[in-house]
């Protein structure tokens, strides 16, 4: 009898050991996916990051009036890849913005709105636009499942004991959410 | 159910079919081995018949699929929309960009096929490159990644191929019991011998219709599972739903480089021949209307 109850709660020891194991490297896993996630969006912003001193060299010869976007976005660019993430956020908000200001004026330069090499731009800029946002969207949903992970019953637990840090979810701008749309 | 439980859901699913269909090959095998004098000579030909031709259509099945839908690797330069749109999508979903393609052709389709995220194509007809706007082709992309993120793309290669050779088997089995002489003097015959003859011949007239239903059951039910999950990875299930009333208003929705053998790839059946609401047990695809009307009440 006495032998029954012992090995009861060695069992129940056991199991409840390999429950903290595999919690633990769960949430393990969950924290690399969050931080790879994050190193994506990095990974956009800097090919935005790059591709605006082309955008600029295209279209400085044509727009004149322009200047002061286009000085604008030059100096916002560095906040791309440098700062905390809010930070990155909003320049990368804003910059979407102005771009959107320099192709609306584009139209009224019919030899500019031509030229392959602008095009090409164009739809970079709008391709790593919506990369920026599908790698957020990616990074905000791994941070759900992780966060979830930390704040439910009983798995907070474990998460508490090893000071597991809710991540912080990447926000934008309502107008951001929408895809740009731009017209060619 | 999360995205990832289901993921390992599909995984055990496909085993289990797979399995399921090689008892069902290797009872075909085991019986026409007893009618024409050995019954494990039958089992084993059948089995590693089916094994070598699955293996096969595992590690180069895409490429014969895209071989035989005359689909051409998609250049960035020429097509810098579709692959962007394909890249973004693929980091949304959290996978390797795959491999993309383009058949020359008119009409709206696209499909998606490999064994695993990391050896996964995509092919976009270029008639849905010129006629969807961006948030439709959005929508169609992240259809295709949801099947290649679901390992819907290699449940389908091995059902396919498995159906296929259950119809093979049958028909040879058939044939032999037809035509051949067999033999009278079977080994380990009798009674027991005789009855397992007969319900192999059962089996072999029935199991390459009951393939080919669990075939069509298995892509109707993946391609409402692909619709929810691309429009959650979209998150914009009107996309994809303007992109399938696209398809439905097409005059020629037809892609001439699809066939029997790929139709249930397509995203919509690319061998269509009358409209109206289709959702019977033949259909590779579910009715385009209930799909559509499931999207819209997202």
């Amino acid at each position: 009898m006495a032998n029954v109850v012992l090995w009861s709660i060695v069992g129940i020891l056991a199991l409840i050991v390999l429950y903290i194991v595999l919690t633990f490297n769960s949430l393990i896993m969950l924290r690399n996916r969050v931080n790879n996630a994050w190193s994506q969006i990095d990974v956009q912003l800097k090919k935005r990051y790059d591709l605006i001193p082309n955008l600029v060299n295209t279209v400085k010869g044509y727009m004149k009036h322009e200047r002061g976007t286009l000085a604008e976005i030059t100096k916002m660019r560095s906040s791309l890849i440098s700062g905390s993430m809010q930070q990155k956020a909003k320049a990368n908000n804003a910059i979407s913005e102005a771009l959107k200001t320099i192709f609306a004026v584009a139209e009224n330069y019919p030899k500019l709105e031509a030229s392959e090499n602008f095009k090409m731009l164009q739809e970079e800029l709008s391709g790593t636009e919506s990369k920026v946002a599908f790698s957020r969207q990616f990074y905000n949903d791994n941070v759900m499942i992780l966060n979830n992970k930390i704040q439910q019953f009983p798995s907070n637990i474990i998460a508490s004991m090893l000071s597991f840090k809710e991540s912080e979810f990447f926000q934008t701008a309502e107008a951001e959410k929408k895809p740009v749309k731009v017209e060619f | 159910m999360n995205l990832y439980e289901n993921i390992s859901s599909n995984k055990r699913k496909s085993i289990f079919l797979i399995i399921i269909f090689f008892i069902i090959i290797g009872f075909l095998g085991y019986s026409f081995g007893l009618y024409i004098g050995d019954a494990f000579i039958g089992l084993g030909f059948a089995i590693i018949f089916s094994t070598i031709m699955a293996l096969i259509s595992f590690y180069s099945g895409d490429r014969m699929i895209l071989g035989m839908s005359s689909a051409m690797p998609a250049d960035r330069k020429k097509y810098p929309y579709l692959v962007n749109t394909v890249e973004g999508l693929a980091i949304a979903a959290g996978i390797p960009t795959p491999k993309i393609y383009v058949i020359d052709d008119s009409a709206i389709n696209a499909f998606a096929t490999g064994r695993d995220p990391k050896h996964a194509s995509v092919t976009v007809t270029t008639g849905a490159i010129k006629r969807l706007k961006r948030d439709e082709l959005e929508g169609v992309i992240s259809h295709e990644l949801s099947h290649v993120r679901n390992y819907d793309i290699r449940m389908m290669m091995f059902v396919v191929v498995l159906v296929g050779l259950i119809a093979l088997l049958s028909d040879f089995f058939l044939r032999t019991m037809i035509y051949g002489k067999g033999r009278k003097d079977m080994k380990g015959g009798g009674i027991i011998g005789v009855v397992i003859i007969l319900l192999g011949l059962v089996l072999a007239i029935l199991a390459p219709l009951i393939a080919q239903l669990i075939k069509l059951a298995v892509s109707r039910k993946r391609e409402f599972l692909a619709d929810a999950d691309g429009a959650l990875l979209s998150r914009n299930p009107d996309g994809l739903a303007n992109a399938l009333k696209k398809i439905k208003d097409d005059k020629e929705p037809l892609v001439e480089a699809a066939n029997k053998a790929t139709a249930h790839l397509f995203i919509e059946n690319p061998l269509r021949t009358f409209r109206g609401s289709v959702n019977s047990l033949f259909s590779t695809h579910p009715d385009i209307n209930e799909r559509i009307k499931r999207l819209e009440a997202f």
